[in-house]
């Protein structure tokens, strides 16, 4: 290596091709990062503005057309609400055991168990979800008739356990439980990373003031966790809306507009309506089971958003 | 604080500012550690520690990297356990109760054996009252909001912190200065009431203000603590400490071992080992 020469002016201009070049690579990396940005928000508005021109005539119909005569609102409405309610029960199972499962697998579990639970769980999320639904009505509905039947005897004044219990196990009840595990993976393997993350000198402080295992837990993994924790909820609920086949096949569905949980009269959901309906549906039919598509989507967007803000209020807290 | 039978000889004047282990007379050792061996799986990290550690009085370890003296800290509150396949022989026996015996609940001994750590580790969504608070509501102990009130008070004196941070309180802890927050840990460390507060490096992320403050600190603490600290700053070990121990491995690398242990006058002005004398002086590591 030779040392430089002392040159009258440090060269700011020029340089050589190669360098050039490899600036032009910044810039294309950059167009193409520009250009996925863009092609999601094509994408999305694509779609919306498909459902909103193909269901526009259900939109504007006279109501007495729509199936069930009552109008598109009338008609949306009680799907709307079983979409809500199943995914409200797959939430309110789902989360807790997703996260109880991570918290295992990254701070319980000896290091051999924990990688291989942790790959089972991520499986779940391989398990197409026909063959939940499936499960659902072979096995887990029957196998959840006893379960609802004591449900009724004990908390039958609590208006979600009211019953009939049906025998089939058909239900509200069992569906919600399937879509909770279809939810677990992907709750499960953000959580389980987040967690891992917590910063070790946190972790020792805890332990150092003699807290134990799942105090040390409360202390610090969880409140580092907090956002990530709503997030991946969020992942989760929007799986469980969407959700078509498995509700399809489980629900016993009679489109009552109940809260119980256990009886034989379900409402249908937005997703298992239309895949339901549509092969039978032809002209205003299918603008209606489109719209209620809309209807749906208005639902993820709302539930998003009201997440974001939640988050983003969270973390300004722990500011 | 509890009265102890130790706290009342320093208040009558029994104690020396630097006592010398020959002249104990008949105070107890509160932290007797008796041939120590660790171990990480297959790696052997410190060999055949004997060491008596005197209660009310701070006791420095120093060493150059490497020389097992962090592992031996955490030995002594049972923290290395949180690395999968540490294992441990020997005694470490605080008041006379091993530390080690099968029926002893490390939880109970890091509330009585407490820590502070190398880089500060508030909880980063705590109030600086909350993070004080944090040890005391722990393991299901029931306290008036008051008698919380009083404990947290009484802990931010302790840590020379309270005047600094009286008017925010609700505040975050992460708001702080690096020493602050260095303090706000100690804070928290004493706030339950143990017997030993072990320090690993406290000062090494803070500027020579901030140290002077926690150095200061550690004069006040030995009234009321026993304190063992690792520093890898001699003159830190000169000034604030009572007792040195002389840590190092051998040619052949480690295992750690205790080379020196004496009164701190001694290891840095007459060290009776070649290796702590060319440590003490600056000529290896």
């Amino acid at each position: 290596m030779s040392t430089a020469e002392p040159s009258d002016k440090i060269a700011l201009t020029g340089g050589s091709r190669r360098d050039r070049m490899r600036r032009m690579g910044d810039q294309v990396f950059s167009g193409l990062a520009l250009g996925s940005g863009v092609l999601i928000l094509v994408a999305l508005s694509g779609v919306a503005l498909f459902l909103l021109i193909q269901g526009w005539p259900a939109l504007t119909a006279d109501p007495s057309q729509i199936p069930g005569g009552d109008g598109f609102v009338n008609y949306v409405a009680p799907l709307a609400f079983g979409t809500i309610l199943s995914s409200a029960i797959a939430v309110l199972v789902g989360i807790p055991m997703a996260i109880a499962v991570s918290l295992f697998i990254v701070f319980y579990a000896p290091k051999r168990i924990a990688q291989t639970l942790g790959a089972f769980v991520d499986l779940l999320a391989a398990i197409p979800s026909i063959v939940y639904g499936l499960w659902g009505v072979a096995v887990l509905g029957p196998a959840m008739v006893g379960l609802q039947g004591w449900l009724e005897g004990h908390l039958g004044f609590l208006p979600f356990f009211k019953g009939p219990v049906t025998t089939t196990g058909r239900t509200m009840f069992t569906a919600g439980l399937v879509l909770g595990v279809m939810i677990l993976p992907i709750v499960s393997a953000v959580t389980r990373e987040v967690f891992s993350q917590t910063p070790r000198k946190l972790i020792e402080g805890a332990l150092a003031l003699g807290a134990t295992r799942w105090e040390m837990i409360r202390m610090t993994v969880l409140p580092f966790g907090r956002s990530a924790i709503v997030g991946a909820s969020m992942l989760g609920l929007g799986r469980a809306l969407g959700e078509t086949m498995a509700v399809a096949l489980i629900l016993s569905i009679s489109g009552d507009v109940t809260f119980n949980l256990i009886s034989a009269g379900n409402p249908s959901t937005i997703a298992a309506n239309i895949a339901l309906k549509f092969p039978e549906s032809s002209g205003l039919a299918v603008d209606v089971l489109i719209a209620s598509g809309l209807a749906l989507f208005a639902i993820t967007l709302v539930v998003n958003m009201a997440a974001r803000s939640v988050i983003a209020r969270a973390e300004r807290g722990a500011r | 604080m509890p009265e102890t039978e130790l706290g009342q000889q320093i208040a009558t004047g029994t104690a020396v500012a630097t006592p010398d282990p020959s002249s104990r007379g008949g105070r107890t050792t509160h932290l007797r550690v008796k041939g120590l061996n660790v171990h990480y799986g297959d790696f052997h990290a410190v060999a055949d520690i004997n060491m008596d550690i005197a209660p009310n009085a701070v006791t420095a370890l120093i060493g150059s990297s490497g020389c097992g003296k962090s592992t031996f800290l955490r030995s002594l509150n049972r923290m290395h356990e949180l690395i999968p396949g540490a294992r441990t022989e020997g005694l470490v026996e605080l008041d006379g109760q091993d530390i080690y015996a099968p029926d002893v609940d490390p939880v109970l001994v890091r509330r009585k054996i407490g820590m502070v750590f190398q880089s500060p580790n508030p909880f980063p969504t705590m109030s600086i009252y909350d993070n004080v608070a944090a040890g005391i509501k722990l393991n299901g102990s029931r306290i008036s909001r008051s008698e919380l009130d009083g404990v947290v008070e009484w802990a931010l004196k302790g840590a020379s912190l309270w005047d600094e941070v009286k008017d925010r309180l609700k505040g975050p802890g992460a708001g702080l200065s690096g020493g602050q927050q260095q303090r706000l840990c100690i804070a928290r460390a004493i706030a339950v009431q143990p017997e030993v507060i072990l320090m690993d490096e406290p000062a090494s992320a803070l500027d020579p203000i901030a140290t002077q403050a926690i150095e200061d600190l550690l004069l006040e603490l030995k009234k009321d603590y026993t304190i063992v600290i690792v520093t890898h700053n001699m003159q830190q070990a000169a000034r604030a400490s009572d007792y040195t121990a002389f840590f190092n491995v051998g040619p052949d690398g480690p295992p750690g071992r205790l080379i020196e242990f004496d009164t701190t006058q001694k290891i840095f002005g007459a060290p009776s080992n070649e290796q702590t004398a060319a440590y003490v002086t600056g000529r290896f590591g």
